[in-house]
Formats: structure tokens, C-alpha cells, sequence
């Protein structure tokens, strides 16, 4: 599994209202949801974003609320994998349980930069800024999360173990 | 090697005589929660899964919460589903209007969670509950379908910062103070991924209320979970309320932290968060020159009993000055009503004050007091992030119960002074 795209480059502390702002949040339906998707800090992005960009952020992504709208608005934009120097805790989890690929890199987080054209091999988390030419290895996910995204998300590894047991 | 409190709650959770830090388990779960906004993403990946049965009725709860009574049509939509789903599973800890509150102060208040227990809810605020020495941490929306399903979670075992609490707070800083101070120090992704354990002689002097108020902030310091001993005042307050027994856990005393972390509680001033982080902490007393055009008094952080009492002291007999808007949200139908006996509600109301049903509303920029462009609200909640209650241009000061009455009677952002 791999994605190349275009980086789109956020600060630390990116927080899921402006990720998903609540006021929106009396719907489910991640295909609306995903027309706001970061509004509040950037209006370009939903204009901007195609299938297999880059998102580029500093500490602490994800920082607030559980909502799973969250991972899901950025994974329905379009956008392949988030990188960044470290997740808050419930957006790592939730966008492993829902398929949204992402990885912690210090390194890549701090020198790629915006629209750097970049590819991303999630076996080997081999990050590759085109642009710059520029490689980066990004910690892999412990086995147990791999078999997670491997099926296709949380729930449909609960349901594998329950096929396979 | 000793485990700390959290460590010993999942070790039992996940059948493991001990666990370490690092590790993935996979534990059994008290109670799964879910509100009005989260639940209708589990139900939908609870469906798509081919799920048809909720592993255990009783261990369920589904709050109402955020958008009730229902905002919009939308809004009212996804509450039909989550009562549908409630309905159709029989679930028995579900609270629709008239009978929530706003979950973290309602959970606990109704003893649907106790000492002991491994919780997971589908709201960040879940690390409320750790108050009561139990486990419980915010999850998204899948976690809670296959918690709801299952009866089980993953966990990857968390390191612990340890917070020795000493002295006794000040008459007018309360919890709030407390965990804002604490936030200011660490900063907002300062305990990520790790337990926040309270201990230290400075414990017994802090409420139910304080308590639950500095776990439900865990979350802002990027924490997995906040978690209190159990001492007498929460066995007192557990007592003929939980509908389960409670189980009480210690750390050993040979438990490793991360970091040990002393808070003199005689040192706590009155703290506000400026914008547009809850780690952006400054003493009140140096924001005098801050006016503010909304005060918000309540939320899942600030709408339990301690809370209103503080308001009533400083509003009662007293007017709120011209140009705020001051709204008092009291946290579950319980509190509301016992501010109507004590003729609070009237005191509030001629101060010139609003009272709201209970409602998450204004805290994240739902309804009940959006703001507009340029506008500055100093609020009880807990999360002053760009947008958060309203325009992307207007601003949220964060602060105690007392600093927010005495500011809505001020106009300005102040400190409660004993008269």
C-alpha cells in the first residue's frame, strides 16, 4: 500500500473543531461533513485536496474531541496518509479503526514542506519527498495494529477473529 | 515491578496478573457510553458489521446530550437513532430529554459507573469517571461499536505521570483552578498517551466535584486517563448510589512513574485559559483590562452542584453587568431541580442571568450562546480552540465557576474576592 500527492502543511496543536468544526456535526454523513473539512484554519484545502494528497503537521495532531468525524472528513476528502511529529491519542486510534493511514516521523514533519510533491509506502514507512529528493523512515505500527489495517479497519478484524475462531 | 492504579484496573480487566507500560491488552469493559453525536456513527458501523446483538444491555449507556433538545431537523435525526437503537436493544442506561443530563456529570451522579470499573466512552471527556478510582477513557465511534458488540477494548498499557497534591486550595480556586494550573505547567500534549494519577495528603481536602472536574481535563493535557484514590469521600459518595459494588484499587508502592510531579494547593490562584489553547494559563488577576460580552457557566467541566453554588454566592443579589450575557447551564435534570428548590434558579434569573436545561450546547459551538464575529465569552468549559463556540474570529477564556460569576458581574474577567 503506498500514496503520492501533493503536501499540505499544518502547525502543532491541530485540533479536531477545525479538523471537523461541531457546528456541523448534526449529520453522520461523511460525504457533507467532508465540504468543511479544516475550514477554520484553511479555506483552500477542500478546494485544493485530490485523491492521494499529503497532510504535514507538528505535534499533538488531532488534539480535543473523540469524534471520529474527524479522521473520517480528512479520509474522505481524498487525502492518503497524515504525517506528523505525533498524534493525540483518540485521533490515532480512531483513524486506525477506520482505515486512514498515518504515521509519526519528527524528521519529515519538520523539513518537508508545502506542495512538495511526496510519496509514502506504508509496508516499509518509507516516507519520499520528491521534490527534495529527501527519504525518511517513519516507526512502524506494532503487528497488532497492522492486522488492523490490514482488514480493512476495526471492525472488520473483530469479525475475521470471529470467523477464524 | 509495581503497576500503578491504571495499571492494576486493566491487569484485572484483561485477566493478567500483571501488565507493563507498552503493552497491548485486550480488556473487559464495565460500561461502553455514547451520546447524541457519536452514537449514530457506532450504530451505522455496528449495522455494516453484521452485528445484531449489544453484549450486555446494562452495559450500555446512550446520553442525549450535546444537541437536546434537538437543535435542528438534523439534529433530531440522529437522536431518532440512537433512541431507535436504544429502543430496539433494550438498553437500559439511556437518558432522552427529561431525564439526562450532560453524561459526565449524569453517569455518575445516577451510580451507572464505580471504583473499579474499565470504561470506554465515545467522548473525549470519559476520563471524567477516574474520579471515582475507576478506568475510563475516550474513544471514536468504531471503538464504541465493537465495545458494544464485543464487551471488550485494546489498550496499549500507558506510563504515569504522578501528581502529589499538597496544602489546601484557597477559598476562592476550586478544581478547576487546580487542572488549568496543572495544564499551564505540562502543556496540552504534556501527558499524551499516559495516565495522570492524583495522589498526596492534599487529596482529602479536594470535593467530589473538584475531582471530577480535574479528571474530565485530563484529555486537554493530552492524557489517556486522570485517576484519583478512593478515600472515605468517595466511598461516602459511592455509598447507596452505585449500582454495582465497588472495587478498590491502590498502586503498589514500588509503582514506576515517568515523572513525579508536586502541586502546593495553597499556591492555586484563581487560573483562566486564554485563546486559543487550554495551556495558554495567566492568572486572573493580570486580565483585568479583558472585557467579555458572554459568560457561560456549566458543561461536562463545571455543571455539578459545587459549581451552581458558586455561582449562586456571588450572583445572588447582585446584577450581571450591562452587555454580558451570562447563561447558567446546570449539568443533569437532578441539579436543576435542586437549584429550583433552593430558590437558586430565581436568584439566577433576577441577577440576570439565563438558565438553560441541561445541554452541551455553547461548549462546542451547538446552540444556547453562539458567538459572533469579534465577540469574547469567559466559560466554565474546557476547550477554547479557534471556532469552539461560535466564529471563527470570536474567542473562549477558560475558568472556575467563581471567576466566571464574578467576571459576568464585572464585565471584565476577574477574580472572586471574599467580601
Amino acid at each position: 500500500m503506498n500514496t503520492q500527492g501533493k503536501v499540505f502543511k499544518y502547525p502543532d496543536n491541530v485540533d479536531t473543531d477545525v479538523i471537523i468544526p461541531a457546528r456541523y456535526l448534526n449529520t453522520p454523513d461523511a460525504k457533507e461533513l467532508a465540504l468543511h473539512c479544516m475550514e477554520d484554519i484553511d479555506t483552500e484545502f477542500v478546494k485544493k485536496v485530490q485523491k492521494g494528497d499529503v497532510m504535514v503537521a507538528g505535534w499533538n495532531f488531532g488534539c480535543g474531541s473523540s469524534r471520529e468525524h474527524a479522521p473520517l472528513v480528512i479520509k474522505t476528502c481524498g487525502t492518503g496518509c497524515v504525517i506528523a511529529k505525533s498524534f493525540a491519542r483518540i485521533f490515532y486510534r480512531n483513524a486506525i479503526n477506520i482505515g486512514l493511514p498515518i504515521l509519526e516521523c519528527e524528521e519529515a514533519a519538520d523539513e518537508i514542506n508545502s506542495d512538495d510533491e511526496v510519496s509514502v509506502d506504508f509496508d516499509t514507512g518509507v516516507i519520499t519527498d520528491i521534490t527534495t529528493g529527501k527519504t525518511y523512515k517513519a516507526q512502524p505500527f506494532p503487528p497488532f495494529i497492522q492486522n488492523i489495517i490490514k482488514s480493512g479497519g476495526l471492525l472488520k478484524s473483530l469479525k475475521e477473529g470471529e470467523n477464524n475462531g | 515491578m509495581g503497576m500503578t492504579m491504571t495499571q492494576k484496573i486493566l491487569a484485572a480487566h484483561a485477566g493478567l496478573d500483571s501488565v507493563a507500560a507498552g503493552q497491548l491488552i485486550s480488556a473487559k469493559l464495565d460500561i461502553v457510553l455514547g451520546n447524541d453525536i457519536t452514537t449514530p456513527v457506532a450504530v451505522n458501523e455496528f449495522k455494516k458489521a453484521g452485528f445484531d446483538k449489544v453484549f450486555d444491555k446494562d452495559r450500555v449507556a446512550i446520553v442525549l446530550d450535546h444537541f437536546v433538545p434537538n437543535k435542528d431537523i438534523k439534529a433530531a435525526e440522529q437522536s431518532k437513532t440512537c433512541r431507535e437503537f436504544a429502543c430496539s436493544h433494550c438498553v437500559s442506561h439511556f437518558y432522552d430529554v427529561g431525564k439526562m443530563g450532560i453524561e459526565h456529570a449524569l453517569l455518575p451522579e445516577q451510580g451507572v459507573v464505580t471504583a473499579g470499573d474499565c470504561i470506554i466512552g465515545a467522548d473525549s471527556h470519559t476520563c471524567t469517571y477516574g474520579a471515582l478510582g475507576a478506568f475510563s477513557t475516550g474513544v471514536g465511534s468504531t471503538d464504541m461499536a465493537a465495545g458494544m458488540a464485543t464487551g471488550m477494548a485494546w489498550f496499549k498499557v500507558p506510563s504515569a505521570i504522578k501528581f502529589n497534591l499538597t496544602g489546601k486550595l484557597p477559598s476562592n480556586c476550586s478544581g478547576k483552578d487546580v487542572i488549568l494550573t496543572i495544564i499551564g505547567m505540562i502543556g496540552v500534549d504534556g501527558a499524551l498517551y499516559k495516565s495522570m494519577e492524583f495522589v498526596g495528603d492534599g487529596v482529602s481536602d479536594l470535593s467530589m466535584d473538584d475531582r471530577l472536574c480535574i479528571c474530565n481535563m485530563a484529555i486537554e493535557a493530552g492524557a489517556k486517563n486522570g485517576i484519583f484514590p478512593v478515600d472515605e469521600k468517595t466511598k461516602e459518595y459511592m455509598l447507596g448510589r452505585c449500582e454495582r459494588e465497588p472495587v478498590v484499587y491502590e498502586a503498589d508502592a514500588d509503582a514506576e512513574y515517568e515523572k513525579v510531579i508536586d502541586i502546593d494547593l495553597s499556591k492555586i490562584v484563581p487560573t483562566v485559559a486564554c485563546p486559543h489553547l487550554p495551556e495558554n494559563t495567566r492568572p486572573a488577576s493580570e486580565l483585568h483590562n479583558i472585557k467579555v460580552d458572554q459568560v457561560v457557566i456549566g458543561s461536562c467541566t463545571n455543571g455539578r452542584m459545587e459549581d451552581m453554588e458558586a455561582a449562586y454566592q456571588i450572583l445572588n443579589g447582585k446584577k450581571v453587568a450591562d452587555g454580558v450575557r451570562c447563561i447558567i447551564i446546570p449539568g443533569t435534570m437532578q441539579i436543576l431541580r435542586e437549584c429550583v428548590e433552593r430558590g437558586w434558579y430565581t436568584a439566577f434569573i433576577d441577577a440576570g442571568a439565563v438558565v438553560s436545561t441541561p445541554t452541551c450546547g455553547p461548549c462546542l459551538g451547538g446552540y444556547m450562546g453562539i458567538l459572533a464575529a469579534g465577540e469574547r465569552c469567559l466559560a466554565t468549559t474546557n476547550r477554547n480552540f479557534v471556532g469552539r463556540m461560535g466564529h471563527v474570529d470570536s474567542e473562549v477564556y477558560l475558568a472556575s465557576p467563581h471567576t466566571a460569576a464574578a467576571t459576568a458581574l464585572a464585565g471584565y474577567i476577574t477574580e472572586y474576592k471574599e467580601a
